[in-house]
């Protein structure tokens, strides 16, 4: 039986990877030793930056543009990831995310669909695509990057939180679904972070949080790291929140 | 590319049906998947190692209907003429 254990020669995907959250996993999981395919929108030298610090550190990394949005993507860069580090990719890490707050009356038709699309059905694509090369390989990782807001109120933010909470119910169902193929699928529910997309918003929220400060980029990949890690195993179906207390 | 046989087929779609489980001996055509503990999940991956090897999309609905091995051969080889 397979026992989720023992990863196979394979390749990270990380998306939404040029900066933030995601640059910290790609980088992360690069010194755990995956090849990672870091994929952005549109910061090409940013992704190119991450490549290069993870070549200098002496891992294997290759940057790839896509648009998660885009019903094409994960074709794309699945194939483009297998071909260049010539290894399935066995590890998935849904990163990619856009916010577009506003208060719950004035959210616009757009506001709403374009969160939705990038942030809960590309990550659908891109995990219905992996599990392919997952299930042949009786081996697999999906992480799916959440919210503290898909497990509590935020106010401004229904179409992400609605998405983000997504996330959560369908990283579970993946998981009652295929975990008997060594695949295991978690989700990781960042609270306060600092990062550019919450750059300029007051922190007023920090003495909500019982920790009394906002989080890191690499305190959420350590994370990540260990749930795609042989370790994790038999860890499915999770959400483990990395929000200093906030939400407990 | 060339035409495919059912003995091409039929000697995947057992090869498949054998990694999940099922002694060869036991895989049939008149064999159920029930029988065989083949469930819906295992159904997917043959799918998936059927579009690989021969370009045969096999959708949900499809699957549903089949019960033995020899319908799952039967359909494979019909989508693939």
């Amino acid at each position: 039986m397979p026992d989720s254990r023992t990863r196979p020669e394979s390749c990270a995907l990380v998306t939404g990877a040029s900066r933030g959250i995601g640059a910290a996993i790609a980088k992360t999981l690069a010194r755990d030793g995956w090849p990672v395919a870091v994929n952005y929108r549109s910061d090409s030298e940013g992704a190119a930056a991450v490549v290069a610090e993870i070549e200098q550190a002496g891992g294997r990394a290759v940057s790839l543009a896509a648009d998660v949005a885009d019903p094409g993507a994960p074709e794309e860069l699945f194939s483009a990831a297998e071909s260049h580090f010539g290894v399935p990719v066995l590890a998935l890490v849904n990163n990619a995310g856009i916010s577009a707050d506003n208060l719950f009356s004035l959210l616009s038709e757009d506001d709403w669909q374009n969160v939705l699309a990038t942030n809960l059905t590309g990550a659908f694509r891109l995990t219905r695509r992996a599990l392919k090369p997952m299930m042949r390989a009786r081996f697999g990782r999906i992480v799916n990057i959440s919210s503290v807001v898909g497990l509590r109120a935020n106010p401004g933010q229904a179409n992400y939180s609605a998405a983000k909470a997504g996330l959560i119910a369908m990283t579970k169902t993946v998981t009652v679904e295929v975990a008997r193929r060594g695949i295991t699928a978690n989700a990781v529910a960042p609270g306060w972070i600092e990062t550019d997309m919450t750059a300029g918003l007051e922190s007023a929220l920090t003495a909500n949080i019982p920790a009394r400060r906002a989080g890191t980029p690499d305190e959420v990949a350590a994370c990540v790291s260990f749930l795609a890690s042989d370790a994790a195993g038999y860890v499915n179906g999770a959400v483990l929140t990395v929000d200093g207390g906030l939400a407990a | 590319m060339s035409a495919i046989t059912t003995e091409q087929v039929e000697s995947r779609v057992i090869e498949t049906l054998a990694s999940f489980g099922p002694d060869v001996s036991q895989i049939t055509r008149d064999a159920t998947f029930e029988e065989l503990d083949i469930d819906s999940l295992d159904l997917v991956e043959l799918a998936q190692v059927v579009e690989d090897d021969y370009g045969v999309i096999l959708k949900g609905e499809d699957m549903k209907e089949l019960k033995t091995v020899g319908q799952a051969i039967d359909l494979i080889v019909s989508r693939a003429e």
